[in-house]
């Protein structure tokens, strides 16, 4: 064998390079060769993102205003929490389309036990116990016995409805009387409050690159170009700012003012750093990768299979119902109907954002921008005064494309053979 | 010359009425590399899961490093020193080269996932090997090719501290470049004080890498022979029944 770098970087021949080397345009390069080669990562939800907003703002006078910008990142929260909550199956190549009626289950659990004088925190701690407990058992019937998700979680989709009948009696809507829960999706933070929390996201941010830097610089590695670092943050900061500042204007049409970033926000963030967190440094994340990736692989690394698919069902029931609590909070009732068909929307926004549906791809901040997607276009569609059925009709087609994106960048990615 | 690795002693496994390995006796040295070769149902796959923990032999006597084990699972296996890469790998696509290197025996720091140790690690392996196809260890193994593959799977045996190395059929899918790479590999592997025992079906890559042949033929082993003492015609022979050692 002859020295034969396949690859235009110039290497000294015994180093084998991390990815890190070079300055920011070859990183650029780097990033777009990757693309090409299939992952596109968060492109095809940014593109979309951008050339929607453009759009609607052309087409609705109301859409670009500071109430509906306010209602958009409200609305979205919700199916944000659903999509992030359905990654975490995904990423298994499984699904789970119960998580809806679950949470939708679990809030009833909710709103009965708080109806009945129970405190309201302990009410919540019951209804995220109902999801735990569902997540094990649909986890246990894919992991353990071997029942294909899509129908196990088909069949609880309609034995749960069935449940929500049967816990609050004959139809109708309950009002929900937990002022704590309504505040979520109904009050804001304080002014100063949305300026503190674009802080702690840019230093935690920012503290967490320098810290990997310092890992990576005392153990002799190199580093990326400080300087994308400092972008980064800088992109974050110039959009957040943004964001934070629309927000603190005053959006009421009436004498009361109404401003400031909404509570929902920060909790939403918060899900996603946890979350992000738990899948890119910890054992348990990069084992559910593995699991979704190569499963024969990852039983022979010695990674407990079933215990990964297990937990993967118990986090995405559990997360699901949190966006259910969202929910319940920004339209104040509980109803036996709830969560049967947002289910979808959140594993087209995970499959927008560029969750594979294959497996072992895909990340948490992926299904937040796929769900800002699904959000605008039916907040923008509803602007124009369209029906319900054209709205229905796109998101569908976007659904559509997404997994056949999907699928041809699965084929790229996994098909190409170079030396 | 010193003691072998690992060393066989009238070894026997059966299936139900079929008695696959019929006492079989086998040694594997350091610093070589020993094939084992044999035709389809001669008994290869048996004697390596014996090995390998996965199918126990039925009697017989295993020496490691000349003291008498029984090796029951393949983690007691794993904690010996042996590892087996097999033909499909068992690379995780979606991750990178230091993630699948380290699958299972991730290292951690504070609870999380120590990175730059495990990046290192994998370099220096690879670079112990003298792997220089690979352009980074952050690339994931999708974009690999077939002996890039093979490469990161043999890496991640050097990685564990693997005192014997089997390598079932590791050229089997490979283009005429490819195998060559993969045979230095083998080689370079070997000079590193590490057993090598490689199946092959194919004889002109055991005449080039590998130290002495071992041939089974219907569960029985024919010869353990030099490679330099032997032809390929012989072994054929060996191989297909037609020739035994006392012709």
């Amino acid at each position: 064998m002859t020295n034969q770098n396949s690859t235009g970087l110039n290497l000294a021949a015994q180093d084998i390079a991390s990815g890190h080397e070079g300055g920011v345009v070859d990183q650029v390069k780097a990033y777009f060769a990757r693309v090409k080669n299939g992952e596109m990562g968060a492109l095809p939800a940014t593109g979309a993102l951008l050339v929607l907003t453009a759009l609607f703002s052309y087409l609705s006078p109301y859409f670009l205003t500071k109430l509906n910008f306010a209602n958009l990142f409200v609305q979205a929260a919700q199916l944000t929490t659903l999509a992030i909550a359905l990654v975490f199956v995904l990423l298994l190549a499984e699904i789970d389309l119960s998580a809806g009626v679950a949470a939708g289950v679990a809030m009833d659990v909710f709103y009965l036990t708080t109806t009945f004088g129970v405190p309201w925190p302990i009410g919540l701690v019951s209804a995220l116990l109902v999801g735990v407990v569902l997540g094990f058992v649909l986890g246990f019937f894919v992991a353990k016995i071997g029942v294909p998700s899509f129908v196990i979680t088909l069949a609880f989709f309609l034995g749960l409805q069935g449940v929500a009948l049967i816990l609050l009696g004959d139809g109708g809507l309950f009002r929900v009387e937990v002022p704590e829960v309504r505040a979520i999706m109904n009050d804001n933070l304080p002014v100063w409050g949305g300026w503190l929390l674009l802080a702690i996201v840019l230093l935690v941010s920012g503290g967490m690159g320098l810290y990997d830097r310092y890992r990576r610089t005392a153990s002799g590695l190199v580093n990326r170009p400080l300087s994308l670092l400092l972008i980064k943050l800088a992109f974050m900061a110039v959009v957040g700012g943004g964001v934070v500042y629309v927000l603190n204007l005053n959006r009421s049409a009436s004498v009361k003012e109404i401003s400031g970033v909404p509570i929902v926000i920060p909790i939403v963030l918060l899900i996603i750093f946890l979350g992000t967190f738990l899948l890119d440094r910890t054992k348990f994340g990069r084992h559910l990768y593995a699991v979704g990736g190569n499963p024969e692989a990852a039983r022979r690394a010695g990674i407990k299979v079933v215990r990964i698919r297990i937990t993967a069902f118990m986090i995405t029931s559990s997360l699901a119902v949190v966006a259910g609590l969202f929910h319940v909070s920004r339209i104040g009732v509980v109803e036996a109907a709830a969560g049967r068909t947002i289910v979808l929307s959140g594993v087209a926004a995970a499959v927008v954002g560029g969750v594979s549906l294959f497996g072992g791809r895909g990340r948490l901040i992926h299904a937040a921008l796929g769900a800002m997607v699904i959000s605008i276009i039916d907040n923008g569609l509803g602007l124009l005064g369209l029906s319900a059925g054209i709205s229905f009709v796109v998101t569908g087609t976007v659904l559509a494309l997404a997994a056949t994106v999907d699928a041809v960048s699965r084929k790229r990615s996994g098909g190409i053979r170079r030396s | 010359m010193s003691n072998p690795v690992i060393e066989l002693r009238d070894v026997k496994k059966s299936f139900g009425p079929v008695e696959v390995l019929k006492g079989v006796n086998l040694k594997v040295y350091a610093g070589q590399v020993t094939a084992l070769v044999g035709d389809n149902g001669a008994g290869k796959s048996t004697l390596i899961k014996g090995l390998s923990g996965v199918q126990p032999y039925d009697s017989g006597t295993v020496l490691f490093d000349g003291q008498e084990v029984d090796i029951h699972d393949p983690i007691q296996a794993s904690q010996l020193g042996i590892e087996v890469v097999y033909q499909d790998l068992a690379l995780c696509e979606n991750l990178d080269i230091v993630q699948n290197m380290f699958l299972g025996r991730e290292e951690l720091l504070q609870k999380t996932l120590d990175e730059p140790s495990m990046e290192l690690q994998a370099t220096k392996a690879l670079q112990s090997l003298s792997v220089r196809t690979v352009k980074s260890v952050r690339q994931k193994v999708s974009s690999l090719s077939g002996g890039q593959r093979q490469t990161v799977a043999i890496a991640r045996s050097v990685l564990r501290n693997a005192k014997l190395v089997i390598l079932d059929e590791p050229t089997a899918a490979l283009g005429v470049a490819q195998t060559e790479q993969v045979l230095n590999l083998v080689q370079r592997l070997a000079d590193s004080g590490v057993a090598v025992l490689i199946i092959s079906h194919n004889l002109a890559d055991v005449f080039k890498v590998c130290d002495d042949i071992s041939v089974l033929y219907l569960g029985r082993m024919v010869t353990q022979i030099e490679t330099t003492e032997t032809t390929q015609n012989d072994v054929v022979g060996y191989i297909t029944g037609t020739k035994s050692v006392e012709d």
